[in-house]
């Protein structure tokens, strides 16, 4: 069988491979998205969906800004509504641990350098505007552009669109076996079919790491699964996506409310997830954990009932920040995966900034600090 | 020394019947059930201060529902009994349950799943107008509390439950509008012999048949359903429908029940990660089982109407069978005579089922010729219409994608009510054969749960 021959091949069909597909076409070059199972299916289609730039290092906010310049264009730049609502972000801390609050103002200070306005709020002000919290809340660092997105739309909508604008995708296509011939990467699939291109992206998430290994460059990527749950609809009052900061990993808890009326809730403890048969499972106690904390954090939402739970297969890397850029062992190989739960802001901006890199060999963006080769990493002691 | 953990779920005829044999083989099993009392839906026990008697509630199965009762009422003091428990989830091989807005874990060594079934409903325009309930809904209001769901209600749909409910509605002095059958005759003429395996209950439904027609309430057979009528605020005010001769007619009515025949609740199979296959008889899937109950996974046993729907005899039947299977496995001796005599009672109450199949088909045709504007998914008021755009525009065919993109689904009955006809709507927008739309993952909580409950502690 004759191979499917491309310019660049992107394997793993979660929000950054879509969006690299995507803007790798508005850069003019031919590209075959491969997708094991349905594009979107995975982590990017059931995380919380956040729309955050708040709270990431200071150094991925460049970064950031740029995807969120892209969030706020995706339902014009995919021709489809993917529930962006960009009516702010609210990150608080309670009332035993004040330092947090600090925390809040000194990295307003830097965010605000690199191009992220944010308010610190706290007292009747808080209060006042947002009235759902409970008495154990001290204050909060407020972000009005950023806000949340509807997870289960996204990735496949930007996979149409690159497909409308010539992309080939292909989903169900589970890979045997990559290797390099000459200036060629060559992909089998398990039912057959070869592609090749003479760029390679690996886009797969939480099953990258054995493509990165074949090249010599392991990592050590583990998966867990995010602790979702949503309420019945009531009326849309909270505008606003809601995060608590805290080193106690019990009380890490955030809530969206969707004009549906739903409310979104996720955090907390994670839990055990299964790349090999791509699933998870929410542990009951996880559950009941966040009922806890959800008292804490808005007493009122204690009355309704959640009607369903869920999570998926997340990548995690050791300091929990993605690998972006180029392969440094093996030339038009390159990666983006290990988002370490926190990659659905940040996705279209990776794939925007790997299209820009595998199109023109650099970026206006800075990436390096996203290196594979980063000693937080590294794999050799 | 301490006996293995064995949990019943359920107390309806399959779950007492089960309880009962664990209990006669030295087993104190744990019985775990949503409801306030025992009987499962068809016996039902009415609230203390309720005086009808057996005859009154239960007709013709009086005689069953009673030694169903007595049977029950002999096993407190031998089973730890749980009343108005929900089982919100199954997980690392315990059952998760709230009880009086506590949240409790009970682990099992095995388990025995007896959820029972539910009405299996085809929507129709306007079904979402107050006044409109399944025939199993309306049965419950009136075992329960005595009440009708209106003053005149049109039955419409297919199977036995829908000339018993009417014919319940009738004894009780309620208005019977029609009695709407989307089968035709001719199918429960055919399916004769197989009805005849239990004479009894054939004769049974012919009695109710004959009352209703006695009475003067008109009755259809081959019926199309059209469209249910009325206004937001009014709620139901009649019912139209094409006869068999192909006229359009209607009658009035302020409630219309409706359902064709019963699906069973296999959530809680689904969470204990109980293997599925495609049905090609009923177009449902359901737990694989073997032909005493035990599920792909080691010590969970599934029986009942839950599983399969044989009716409550053989739910009785299966609720022992699995009962001993369990022992087996456990090593206990188990008398196979007796085994043999439930296997033989079981296969000629399955003959009987399937002639009722036969009878009282699941009328897939009606799914592809639903009008557009017509709701499928009434939690989350999702359209006919909406639902094959979204197979247009996406391609999506598989079920969890379908409901990932268009919400079908997703509300508080997690598709409990509608899954079954939204996956017939999907299969013929897409041209796929109904196997391939698969099925919904099942996901906790099984009902929605309050954020107020609180856990026991440890």
């Amino acid at each position: 069988m004759k191979a499917v021959a491309s310019d660049v091949l992107v394997v793993g069909g979660g929000i950054v491979g879509s969006s690299a597909t995507f803007f790798l076409r508005q850069r003019g070059r031919s590209v075959t998205l491969l997708e094991r199972g349905m594009v979107g299916q995975q982590a990017s289609g059931v995380n919380f969906g956040n729309i955050r730039r708040q709270g990431r290092p200071l150094e991925h906010l460049a970064l950031s800004n740029r995807a969120s310049a892209t969030w706020r264009r995706m339902n014009e730049l995919v021709g489809e509504d993917v529930e962006h609502i960009a009516e702010g972000h609210i990150r608080v801390c309670y009332r035993d641990r004040p330092e947090i609050l600090d925390d809040f103002v000194s990295y307003a200070r830097e965010a605000r350098i690199r191009g992220l306005d944010l308010e610190v709020v706290s007292g009747t002000a808080l209060r006042q505007r947002f009235p759902f919290f409970g008495p154990e809340v001290l204050g909060g660092s407020y972000s009005p552009l950023d806000g949340h997105a509807n997870p289960r739309l996204a990735a496949p909508a930007l996979a149409r669109a690159a497909r409308r604008n010539g992309a080939t995708v292909v989903e169900n296509c589970e890979i045997l076996h990559v290797e390099k011939n000459g200036d060629d990467f060559c992909v089998t699939s398990s039912d057959g079919r070869t592609f090749r291109a003479p760029a390679l992206l690996v886009t797969a998430g939480a099953w990258s790491s054995r493509f990165a290994t074949q090249f010599g460059e392991p990592v050590p990527l583990a998966s867990h699964g995010p602790t979702m749950c949503v309420t019945e609809p009531v009326p849309y009052s909270i505008h606003c996506a809601v995060g608590v900061v805290s080193p106690v990993k019990e009380e890490d808890l955030y809530f969206r409310q969707i004009p549906r009326g739903n409310i979104i809730i996720g955090g907390g403890l994670r839990n055990p997830s299964y790349p090999d048969v791509c699933r998870a499972y929410v542990m009951p106690r996880n559950t009941l954990n966040q009922f806890r904390q959800i008292r804490r954090l808005a007493p009122e939402l204690k009355r309704l009932h959640i009607i369903r739970v869920w999570t998926g297969v997340e990548g995690y890397l050791p300091d929990s920040q993605p690998i972006i850029g180029p392969s440094r062992t093996t030339s038009g190989l390159y990666y983006a995966f290990g988002f370490s739960g926190a990659g659905f802001q940040i996705g279209p901006g990776a794939g925007d900034v790997m299209a820009e890199l595998i199109a023109t060999g650099q970026t206006t963006t800075p990436i390096d600090v996203f290196d594979i080769n980063r000693s937080a990493i590294s794999t050799t002691s | 020394m301490v006996g293995p953990r064995v949990v019943v779920i359920g107390a309806g005829p399959a779950g007492t019947r089960c309880a009962e044999t664990l209990v006669a083989a030295g087993v104190r099993p744990t019985l775990i059930d949503e409801n306030r009392r025992d009987g499962g839906q068809i016996y039902r026990r009415q609230p203390d201060n309720f005086r009808r008697s057996y005859g009154t509630l239960y007709g013709t199965e009086a005689g069953r529902a009673e030694a169903q009762h007595r049977a029950f009422d002999a096993l407190l003091g031998h089973i730890d009994y749980f009343p108005d428990s929900l089982v919100w989830n199954i997980s690392e091989r315990s059952v998760c349950v709230l009880r009086e807005s506590s949240l409790t874990e009970f682990p099992f060594d095995a388990l025995v799943l007896c959820t029972g079934a539910t009405d299996r409903l085809m929507p129709i325009k306007g079904w979402n107008l107050a006044g409109t309930y399944s025939l199993g809904g309306a049965q419950v209001a009136l075992k329960a509390q005595a009440c009708a769901i209106g003053r005149q209600v049109a039955f419409i749909g297919t199977g036995p439950l829908l000339y018993l409910v009417a014919a319940q509605y009738l004894k009780a002095g309620a208005g019977v509008a029609a009695v709407l059958d989307t089968s035709p005759w001719s199918l429960r003429l055919a399916a004769l012999p197989k009805l005849l395996a239990v004479p009894r209950a054939l004769l049974n439904g012919v009695a109710l048949t004959l009352a209703l027609r006695r009475a003067g309430v008109p009755m259809e057979s081959g019926v199309e359903p059209l469209e249910i009528g009325g206004s937001p605020d009014g709620g139901v005010a009649g019912l139209s429908f094409k006869d068999a001769g192909g006229e359009t007619r209607s009658v009035a009515c302020d409630a219309v029940a409706m359902g064709y025949h019963l699906r069973p609740e296999t959530q809680l199979a689904d969470l204990a990660r109980c293997e599925f296959h495609f049905d090609e008889a009923t177009r449902q899937w359901l737990p694989r089982i073997d032909s005493q109950g035990r599920s792909s996974v080691a010590g969970v046993y599934l029986a009942g109407d839950g599983v399969r729907i044989l009716g409550a005899n053989a739910a009785e039947v299966s609720g022992r069978l699995a009962a001993m299977a369990l022992l087996q496995d456990l090593g206990q001796p188990v008398d196979t005579a007796a085994l043999a005599e439930q296997r033989r009672i079981l296969s000629r109450l399955e003959r009987f089922a399937q002639g009722l199949r036969q009878s009282f088909p699941w009328p897939a045709q009606l799914a592809a010729r639903l009008p557009d504007d017509a709701v499928v998914c009434r939690c989350e008021a999702i359209t006919a219409g909406e639902l094959r755009h979204i197979v247009a525009r996406t391609g999506a065919v598989e079920a969890n994608r379908v409901k990932a993109f268009g919400r079908v689904g997703m509300g508080r009955c997690q598709g409990r009510y509608c899954a079954n006809a939204a996956a017939e709507i999907v299969a013929h927008a897409a041209n796929v054969p109904l196997e391939q739309v698969g099925r919904l993952r099942g996901q906790a909580p099984v009902k929605p749960l309050p954020m107020g409950a609180e856990a026991d502690a440890p």
